[in-house]
């Protein structure tokens, strides 16, 4: 096997099924390491990496947090809140200043689509994409379909359907790409007002019925209807949400097989799913929190191998 | 397959590179230091209760597998405990050499506190695979024992104060040639140990 293709982790569109296969395998390994008492190991113990977050997260940030102490890597944290960026400083120069520091790679959130690429443009640093805007969130959309293939087998022919606020959601994004570079059929499943209109264009089955989508497919990722990036009413009422794209057990009974329920977090029980269906046994939604870390082990640990140590820098 | 082609009395005479790599231990030979190597372990370990024998990967697994087998099926020995253990983690060299490692699967489902721990290896060269191996082991807890079980131990080229417990025999090699051990699946008969000269 080959190192990965890329140098940053941007978004899944850049990456090959080899670079696939090489995080899917590395992660396996780093999931074994975070089941042990001690769950740390010593390979990036001279890399400090810095985490930027320009846009609210609780999931990710800690996962990465995790991912990189586990490594023995040294972690600074950055949130856009608490600096400079209220003061009228650009992101190049936040960044800038950051890598004076002697910072060796960046994992950066940000509202703007394609901030992360930007700054790959800019700046002379590893970039890892942890959600840019409505764009992409690739260590999102791998560590799903990891954990759809560790409870589905190989994805390869499989119906796997992304349902509710698709327009806004930067894992649909990223989740389409990843599955359909691993063979699966992919389903995207909403109210049209959330459906985008290239959808169609990224090979996709679009459906409007939560029933017939459920009949379909063999696995459902479940997304939250994402309030703050909506600027107009784009349904009646969170109600007349639930009720028609809310995943409940009467649904789920209704199509008489089981199927493997996913959902990236955060849960708003009550309205896309619910409690019963959301703790259910077919639902991996903790699955997807714990290989979130080793996913994110896995492509920070890649893309470290790249950094060649102090005698090949520069 | 390389082919050299050799100029000799005017006749031309094609050799392939396995010819050219020099045989040290045919099967017969290594048939005779695995079991002499089985009966030292069990001379130090006795029913192995309280040890365990960790190959480390990728090709010390080969070993250990052989190991294993002569211990249940001719010493009769059937509880033994074994593990696999791979260091790619914990290696020295990470982001300093052009060659790149790939994690292979690490099975150690048992407690290490206050076991005797045997690892296993085919060829012992620098010994920082060794040490390496020793930073896993420590981050899983503290064995009362830790030793090293080789097959072959290439003699003065270590970068480390390593040495092993049980060896198979000591070799002399120019640096830069590989010493290799071919484990056959089915064949045993074939087993073999080579210098692979480098091309």
């Amino acid at each position: 096997m080959e190192e990965l293709s890329v140098n940053h982790l941007l978004g899944i569109k850049n990456l090959t099924n080899q670079d696939f296969d090489l995080i899917f395998n590395t992660t396996k390994q780093f999931k074994e390491v975070i089941n042990r008492p001690i769950k740390k190991v010593p390979s990036l113990r001279d890399l400090t990496i810095a985490n930027l977050f320009f846009e609210n997260s609780t999931r990710t940030k800690l996962s990465f947090e995790l991912a990189e102490k586990r490594l023995s890597a040294d972690v600074i944290n950055f949130s856009a809140s608490q600096s400079s960026i209220k003061k009228g400083e650009t992101l190049v120069d936040t960044v800038n200043n950051i890598l004076a520091m002697k910072v060796d790679m960046i994992v950066i959130r940000h509202p703007h689509p394609g901030s992360a690429k930007f700054l790959s443009q800019n700046v002379n640093s590893q970039i890892i994409n942890a959600g840019d805007g409505t764009h992409e969130h690739p260590t999102q959309a791998l560590l799903d379909c990891f954990s759809l293939k560790e409870r589905l087998g190989d994805l390869k022919g499989k119906h796997i359907a992304i349902i509710g606020d698709i327009i806004h959601s930067r894992v649909a994004i990223s989740n389409i790409f990843a599955l359909k570079k691993l063979g699966a059929e992919v389903m995207i499943c909403g109210p049209k007002s959330l459906l985008p209109k290239y959808a169609k264009s990224m090979g996709v089955h679009v459906e409007t019925d939560l029933i017939k989508t459920l009949k379909w497919c063999d696995a459902a990722n479940m997304l939250r209807v994402q309030n703050e990036r909506m600027n107009l009413n784009y349904f009646p009422s969170t109600r007349e949400y639930s009720k028609l794209y809310g995943l409940t057990v009467e649904k789920l009974e209704l199509i008489r097989k089981p199927i493997t329920i996913l959902h990236p977090g955060p849960i708003n029980r009550g309205v896309e799913i619910t409690s019963e269906v959301a703790d259910s046994e077919n639902a991996i939604i903790l699955d997807q929190v714990e290989n979130g870390v080793a996913i994110r082990m896995a492509v920070i640990y890649l893309l470290a191998s790249k950094i060649k140590s102090i005698n090949y820098k520069k | 397959m390389v082919f050299f082609y050799i100029h000799y009395f005017g006749i031309f005479v094609i050799i392939n590179k396995q010819m050219l790599n020099r045989v040290l231990l045919n099967n017969l030979k290594i048939n005779v230091l695995l079991n002499r190597l089985t009966c030292q372990l069990l001379e130090f370990h006795g029913d192995f209760s309280n040890s365990v024998l960790i190959g480390l990967q990728p090709r010390g697994i080969y070993l250990l597998e052989r190991i294993v087998d002569l211990l249940k099926n001719e010493y009769g020995i059937k509880d033994v405990k074994v593990g696999k253990l791979d260091t790619t983690f914990y290696r020295d060299d990470f982001r300093r050499s052009e060659k790149i490692h790939f994690a292979k699967a690490t099975e150690l489902n048992f407690e290490v506190e206050g076991r005797k721990i045997v690892l296993i290896d085919d060829v012992l060269y620098t010994g920082r695979s060794i040490r390496a191996a020793l930073t896993a082991i420590d981050y899983y807890g503290r064995p009362s024992i830790i030793e090293l079980l080789v097959l072959i131990d290439r003699r003065f080229s270590r970068h480390l104060p390593i040495q092993p417990d049980y060896l198979g025999v000591q070799i002399d090699a120019i640096e830069g040639d590989k010493v290799r051990v071919e484990w056959r699946k089915s064949d045993r008969e074939n087993d073999c140990v080579y210098i692979e000269k480098e091309s």
